[in-house]
């Protein structure tokens, strides 16, 4: 690159990817607050989130881990498949991982309507009856579950904008940072996920 | 051939001449030049600064007698909260880095813009998106909020005025606060010059990285702190509930977590402008460069585990007690190691005393007196007396106020002819920080008396034995607001008026100097080569 490159060419695949890792560094300690939250609460009320979790269905939660752990899996082999100047391939990987993420979404409706109709939900009248620690136990589920989602949401909506870029050959085998920052995006989303699973779900 | 080329040169349009693809406000509104943003930033602060200062006085008028003298109890409280959030989450936080950062972090290292220039335009919009959502608080709903800057549970989910949009907005401003903190770590990371080394890269970028790590690493705890309330207030998850089970002193564990850090946000780009302006005008090597990189990583390390001494009295075991006022006695080091070597500087130096060298010596003895008095707060034993009372106020203004806003006003005067290319009257400009230097005194060092015999913060009424002292401190702040209209008029008669400014009047050896003033647009034709460390007087 000459000296005289406009600031508009400027380049640095190195950097993006560090601003990346920065980014996802604020990610993680945002989930922390909540983590501390969690941790705190739990300590109090032992007993009460012991009971609250025998609620949660641990299959759809086993089923959701297995999805999200396979669309990293897909997403990251795009990432390999772009370098091979396989377009297709990296397509169909990308499109493959879109669709897990609707799945787990799709389970996700189900689980926190079902919550819903048993009148589990912040606020309800039925969970006001119960102890305050079983409150605190749905509130943060709600809280970082539903966060939790959001960040699937962004995540697909950052990967079909990688997508398009791909398509219009805008991302190529010797320019495809931003898929790769797609995908360490997504595996963040995994990763926060494999801490919420245990959390809610396995320990009760 | 030599000639030509410098004519051609000088015809090279400067950054606000540059005609892009917009035209009007949109050029400015749109661009990703990382001076027009600065500039951006700079004007929607000096806009909101002067609304958040005329409240502070409309405060202080209020407290010049006991009882109601211009305004009811309400009234006062929800112009203190405002008064907080707007100095505090729109000015003090993002001010230095990102106007003072943004226009002078790529020309001090020798690149030609910071690494994500559209991120950095977004992180402006978000900016002003923050900020109407915050101010939209006071004109809809059910009045304006009244917790105070901290939004301390449970009051701020029970009391019914118009909470949400302030919260909102404070959780917004946060992601740009990262955004910024982000690009500045990359920049730095990645941009600089060819030949400088992180130890030849100059003081105010090394404070700026110190700076940009703690907004991007405590800005997410107060984002998620901020999000819990919203979903509080509106869902009714007991959180920090105490009737849901939830914990007050939790919120203000990790409202603090946040909040400490943000104060050395708010005070390390500070020291960065005081240890360009000292060298500057002593023409001297800064004394003990290394010194002072090494405690502001210290202070930017340290920082981050002493937020419990805000908490003395709320509720906490003996050994945390004991271990957070350690701590916060600890942070003293190294900013008083940067205190001596700025003295150490002008040590037999040949002084050269411009309006902005005046400002920072302003700065060393508004910022001595904040810090020791910092110390008698950071004491268990004197906390508990001075605890919420006008003490703890006088300290903050003197730390938040006399330490970032002098240095802004001291890098403002400092760096205004290369961003304008022209230089305001040095008279007015000296008369102003007279006028506002005793006016700033006269204001808050009596406040630190009425804490010590007693008075509350945050009370708009006091008892007839505050009087006296209260009247000082109220003339004090129209003294002060006087020195603040001076200063400011005079910069901004000066923006049009103004002679014309050389490119390095103040002799400066940092490479913001080696170009034009105002700077072209791609700020250096040819990316300069460094071989000397910053500030190489010899």
């Amino acid at each position: 690159m000459s000296n005289h490159a406009h600031i508009d060419e400027h380049r640095d695949d190195e950097g993006a990817k560090t601003g990346m890792w920065i980014f996802i560094f604020t990610e993680l300690i945002l989930f922390g607050g909540l983590f501390i939250v969690y941790s705190v609460y739990r300590y109090l009320n032992p007993a009460a989130f012991h009971l609250a979790a025998e609620e949660l269905d641990t299959f759809i939660g086993t089923v959701n881990t297995v999805i999200l752990l396979t669309s990293s899996m897909t997403i990251a082999m795009s990432v390999s498949a772009i370098q091979y100047q396989n377009k297709k391939l990296t397509l169909i990987l990308m499109g493959v991982t879109i669709l897990l993420a609707v799945v787990f979404m799709v389970n996700k409706y189900f689980e926190w309507s079902g919550k819903i109709a048993h009148g589990i939900y912040p606020g309800s009248p039925t969970l006001m009856e119960a102890s305050q620690g079983e409150i605190l136990f749905f509130g943060l589920y709600y809280a970082m579950t539903g966060l939790h989602a959001i960040h699937i949401i962004i995540g697909v909506a950052f990967i079909a904008y990688v997508m398009r870029l791909v398509v219009k050959d805008e991302v190529q085998h010797d320019n495809f940072t931003i898929l790769e920052n797609s995908g360490l995006y997504w595996h963040l989303v995994d990763l926060i996920w494999i801490f919420l699973f245990p959390l809610f779900y396995l320990i009760t | 051939m030599h000639m030509s080329d410098t004519v051609i040169q000088n015809h090279e349009p400067n950054y606000l001449e540059y005609q892009g693809r917009y035209k009007g406000i949109f050029a400015w509104i749109f661009s990703t030049d990382h001076k027009r943003i600065g500039l951006l930033y700079l004007y929607s602060m000096l806009v909101l600064f002067s609304a958040a200062a005329i409240l502070g006085l409309l405060m202080k008028i209020e407290l010049i007698a006991p009882g109601k003298t211009i305004m009811d109890a309400q009234t006062y409280n929800s112009f203190f909260t405002l008064h907080g959030i707007t100095m505090i989450f729109l000015i003090v936080v993002p001010g230095l880095p990102a106007v003072f950062g943004n226009f002078f972090l790529p020309l001090m290292i020798g690149a030609k813009d910071v690494a994500f220039p559209k991120l950095n335009l977004l992180s402006w919009w978000i900016y002003i998106a923050g900020a109407a959502i915050v101010l939209s608080s006071q004109f809809f709903g059910d009045g304006p909020p009244d917790t105070g800057w901290t939004f301390y549970a449970p009051y701020s989910f029970r009391t019914g005025t118009n909470m949400l949009p302030a919260v909102t907005g404070a959780f917004i401003l946060g992601f740009s606060s990262i955004a910024t903190g982000i690009n500045f770590i990359v920049t730095m990371h990645r941009m600089r010059a060819p030949g400088m080394t992180w130890m030849k890269m100059p003081l105010f970028p090394w404070a700026l990285y110190g700076t940009s790590w703690i907004q991007v690493l405590a800005t997410p705890i107060v984002g998620i702190t901020l999000l819990m309330i919203v979903l509080e207030r509106t869902l009714q998850i007991g959180f920090f509930d105490p009737a849901l089970g939830g914990d007050p002193i939790l919120y203000q564990h990790l409202f603090w977590i946040y909040s400490h850090p943000a104060v050395y946000i708010m005070i390390l780009p500070a020291m960065g402008v005081i240890s360009e302006i000292i060298p500057t005008f002593a023409r001297k090597t800064i004394f003990g460069y290394k010194a002072i990189v090494v405690s502001t990583l210290a202070i930017a390390f340290v920082g981050y585990f002493v937020w419990g001494h805000h908490m003395f009295t709320s509720g906490m075991s003996g050994t945390a007690l004991y271990t957070f006022s350690i701590l916060t006695f600890l942070v003293a080091i190294p900013s008083a190691i940067k205190i001596f070597n700025w003295v150490a500087t002008l040590h037999k130096a040949s002084i050269d005393i411009q309006t902005p060298f005046l400002w920072a010596l302003c700065f060393l003895f508004v910022f001595m007196i904040g810090g020791l008095s910092g110390m008698v707060l950071g004491a268990l034993s004197a906390n508990v007396h001075l605890h919420d009372t006008a003490f703890v106020v006088a300290h903050f203004h003197f730390i938040v106020f006399g330490g970032t806003g002098y240095a802004f006003f001291g890098a403002l005067h400092y760096w205004y002819p290369k961003m304008f290319g022209r230089m305001y009257d040095k008279g007015w400009a000296n008369i102003g920080l007279a006028v506002f230097f005793t006016g700033f005194n006269t204001l808050y060092l009596p406040m630190f008396y009425l804490g010590m015999i007693g008075m509350p913060r945050r009370y708009y009424d006091y008892v007839e034995e505050f009087h006296g002292p209260n009247i000082v401190s109220s003339f004090g702040a129209m003294l002060m607001i006087s020195g603040l209209v001076i200063i400011i008029t005079n910069l901004v008669r000066s923006a049009r008026k103004g002679e014309i400014a050389e490119a390095d009047p103040w002799k400066g050896k940092t490479l913001e100097w080696t170009v034009a003033s105002p700077p072209p647009l791609e700020n250096f034709a040819e990316i300069p080569v460094v071989t000397k460390r910053p500030y190489d007087y010899e």
